[in-house]
C-alpha cells in the first residue's frame, strides 16, 4: 500500500535534509511544474485529480485555485498555508509540518506558481514550537538551493516564503479569519463574497490551503491524476492521514487510503478499546462533527459517506467515547472550548455557546431540569449554518445535537439522579 | 519605551508585510518575549512605532489568548483541557499541580516562579495528557511526572 505522504517520514520524526529528500525524488514535482508547465496546467491537473481540502470542509483544491484571476494586468498575489491546527483531537498536520517540511514548501511552491503569488505565508499555530524551528530551517535551506526566492530554477518564477507563527485562538483557523489575523487584526472571520480568491489578504487574491492538501501537490504534478485517484478505495482519490484518540489500546495516526473503515482504523490499526473499556461513540474528525456510534463502524471514512451517517469527515482524527467518560462531561468539555474561542462578532454565537455550556454544566453537577433538554435542542438549532455569521457555532452544535439524540438517556439519569452517575 | 532590540526584532517582522500595522501581533509577541507581558505603556509604544491607534492595538492585545496583558511568573505552565486530554485524566494532574503550588487557573505564586494557565488542545492528542512549561511540549503525564517535571524550572 503506497503512503505518499509519510513515506519520507521516520519513527522519530528526524526530518529530511534538502539534499536528503532531493536524492529520494523530493522536488522533482517542482522542476516539473515551473519548467514543463504552464501555471493553468497545474491548476487544471489538480481540478482534474479532484484532491479535495484536508483541513475539514472538502472543498476541491483545484476549484479554489480557478476562482484567482489570472488576466496580464496583476499586482500581488498570496498562497497561504493554514497550519494553525487547534481543532480539538486533532494532531495530523503537526505530524507532517515536523516529519517532512520539504513536502510541504514543494506543494507550496507549485500552488503558489499555479495562481502567480509572489508571497506565501505559512500560518502557524504557535504552540508548534518544534515545527517553527524545522520549518525555519527547511525553508533557509530551499532559498539557498535557488527554490526559492527570486528567478526560481532559471525559469524566471519569483517566490518569497514567509512564517507567520499566531498568537493561539481557534478562530484563526476560519480561512478569513486567518486572513485578518495576518493582517494584524483581531481574526473576526468576514463577509464571504468577495471570496480570498478574489479579495484576501491585504485586499489582494489569495489561495488559503490546509498543510495536508498543500502537502499532496507535488506528488499529483509526478504521478499524475489516475495514480492519485487510484490510491483510495472510494471515488475521492488520495490516501488521508487519520489517527484516534482516547481510551484505545494504540492511539496514534495513519496514512490510509480515504474509504478505510471506521472500525479498521479503530480496531487494527488503534487495536481496539483498552481493557475493560467499552465502545459508546466517536467524533470522526474532531471536535466539531457529530457522533458516529456503533451502528456507524463499517461506514468508509470519505467526505461523501461519513456526511452519508449525519456526520462529517472533518479533518480525520477520532476521538472515542468509552463506557467509563461521562458523555455529558465530555460534551460540556468540548461546548466550554467552543465558547471560549468564539470570536465574539455575532450574537447567537457570543450569546448562545455560553449558554449551552452552562446548562451542561448545570446538568453535569446535579442541577438539570428536562427543560434544559429543549433549550440545549433549541440551542442546536438557532446555531445552525445561515444563523450565524461562520461555521464556528455551527460545528460546535454538531457534536451536541446528536451527542443529545444518542446519550438522551445518560442526559435523563443525570437529571432524575441529580448528579453524575459517572462520579461516586 | 521599545529597546533597541526589540525596535530591531520588529522592523525584521515589518519587513515580510507590505505595510507596518500588519505586524501588530509579531510585536506584541516580541515584546513580550522581553519582558514576560505586555503592558498599557508597551501598548502605546507599539501603536506609535507601527502607527495604529493605542485601541486597536489593545483590541488586539486583549484578543489573543498567548498575549499577557497581566505579569506572569518566571515559568509559564499551560496544562491542556482538551477533550482527548479530559478522557485521559488532566482533570486530576489539575488539581495536583493546584494543591502543589497553592494557585488555581491564572494564578502566579507568590515567589513568582510559576502561573498556571488552561490551554486548548496542544495537538498531543495520542499522548495525551500533556502540557507546556514555557516552549516544551510533556506528553504521558502522571502525577509523578508532572511534579518532576515542573521541579526543573527554577
Amino acid at each position: 500500500m503506497e503512503k505518499p505522504l509519510t513515506q519520507h517520514i521516520n519513527s522519530l520524526s528526524i526530518p529530511l535534509t534538502l539534499k536528503e529528500y532531493q536524492k529520494v525524488g523530493g522536488y522533482a514535482g517542482v522542476r516539473k511544474a515551473l519548467k514543463e508547465m504552464t501555471p493553468g496546467e497545474v491548476t487544471g491537473m489538480v481540478k482534474a485529480s479532484n484532491l479535495l481540502g484536508r483541513g475539514g470542509a472538502g472543498f476541491p483544491t483545484g476549484t479554489k485555485w480557478s476562482l484567482v484571476p489570472m488576466d496580464q494586468d496583476q499586482g500581488a498575489k498570496y498562497l497561504v498555508c493554514n497550519a494553525d491546527e487547534m481543532e480539538p483531537g486533532t494532531f495530523k498536520d503537526r505530524y507532517l509540518l515536523e516529519g517532512n517540511p520539504h513536502q510541504l514548501i514543494a506543494g507550496m511552491i507549485i500552488a503558489a506558481y499555479a495562481i502567480q503569488a509572489g508571497t506565501a505565508y505559512i500560518f502557524l499555530r504557535w504552540a508548534y514550537k518544534k515545527a517553527e524551528a524545522i520549518l525555519r530551517d527547511a525553508i533557509a535551506e530551499a532559498y539557498e538551493a535557488g527554490l526559492l526566492g527570486k528567478n526560481i530554477l532559471g525559469t524566471g518564477y519569483d517566490l518569497e516564503m514567509n512564517i507567520h507563527s499566531s498568537a493561539g485562538r481557534y478562530i484563526c483557523g476560519e480561512e478569513t479569519a486567518l486572513l485578518n489575523s495576518l493582517e494584524g487584526k483581531r481574526a473576526t472571520p468576514r463577509t464571504k463574497p468577495p471570496f480570498p480568491a478574489i479579495s484576501g489578504l491585504f485586499g489582494r487574491p489569495t489561495v488559503v490551503n490546509n498543510v495536508e492538501t498543500l502537502c499532496w501537490i507535488s506528488h499529483i504534478v509526478e504521478n499524475g491524476t489516475d495514480w492519485f485517484k487510484g490510491l483510495s478505495l472510494t471515488e475521492t482519490g488520495g490516501t488521508k492521514l487519520f489517527g484516534v484518540s482516547g481510551k484505545v489500546k494504540r492511539p496514534g495516526l495513519w496514512e490510509l487510503p480515504l474509504g478505510t473503515t471506521v472500525r479498521e482504523i479503530l480496531e487494527e490499526h488503534a487495536g481496539g478499546m483498552l481493557e475493560g473499556h467499552g465502545f459508546r461513540g466517536l467524533l470522526p474528525g474532531g471536535a466539531s462533527t457529530d457522533f458516529l456510534i456503533e451502528e456507524h463502524l463499517d461506514i468508509e471514512m470519505d467526505f461523501q459517506t461519513v456526511a452519508k451517517a449525519g456526520s462529517r469527515m472533518g479533518t480525520g482524527t477520532m476521538i472515542i467515547l468509552d463506557d467509563k467518560t461521562c458523555p455529558v462531561a465530555f460534551l460540556h468539555n468540548i461546548e466550554r472550548f467552543f465558547a471560549l474561542e468564539s470570536c465574539g462578532f455575532c450574537t447567537p454565537c457570543r450569546e448562545g455557546l455560553p449558554w449551552v455550556e452552562k446548562i451542561l454544566l448545570a446538568i453535569e453537577s446535579g442541577n438539570g431540569r428536562m427543560e434544559h433538554l429543549d433549550i440545549l435542542r433549541f440551542q442546536t438549532k438557532y446555531l445552525a449554518p445561515g444563523n450565524t455569521f461562520c461555521a464556528h457555532a455551527p460545528g460546535a452544535a454538531e457534536p451536541l445535537q446528536s451527542g443529545l439524540n444518542y446519550f438522551h438517556d445518560d442526559f435523563v439519569s443525570h437529571i432524575n439522579k441529580k448528579k453524575c452517575p459517572w462520579k461516586s | 519605551m521599545l529597546s533597541e532590540e526589540e525596535k530591531k526584532e520588529i522592523l525584521k517582522e515589518v519587513k515580510q508585510y507590505p505595510y507596518p500595522s500588519a505586524a501588530c501581533i509579531d510585536a506584541l509577541k516580541i515584546v513580550q518575549g522581553h519582558r514576560g507581558w505586555v503592558s498599557d505603556e508597551a501598548v502605546k509604544d507599539i501603536a506609535q512605532f507601527l502607527d495604529i491607534s493605542n485601541e486597536d492595538v489593545d483590541g488586539v492585545a486583549t484578543f489573543y489568548s498567548r498575549i499577557y496583558r497581566k505579569p506572569v511568573g518566571r515559568n509559564v505552565i499551560l496544562l491542556c483541557d482538551g477533550v482527548s486530554c479530559m478522557i485521559l485524566g488532566y482533570e486530576s494532574i489539575y488539581e495536583h499541580i493546584s494543591k502543589k503550588l497553592q494557585i488555581s487557573y491564572g494564578q502566579t505564586t507568590p515567589d513568582n516562579r510559576y502561573t498556571l494557565l488552561p490551554i486548548s488542545c496542544l495537538g498531543d492528542c495520542d499522548h495525551a495528557p500533556s502540557m507546556m512549561i514555557n516552549n516544551d511540549h510533556y506528553n504521558h503525564l502522571t502525577l509523578e511526572t508532572a511534579d518532576n517535571i515542573i521541579d526543573n524550572y527554577k
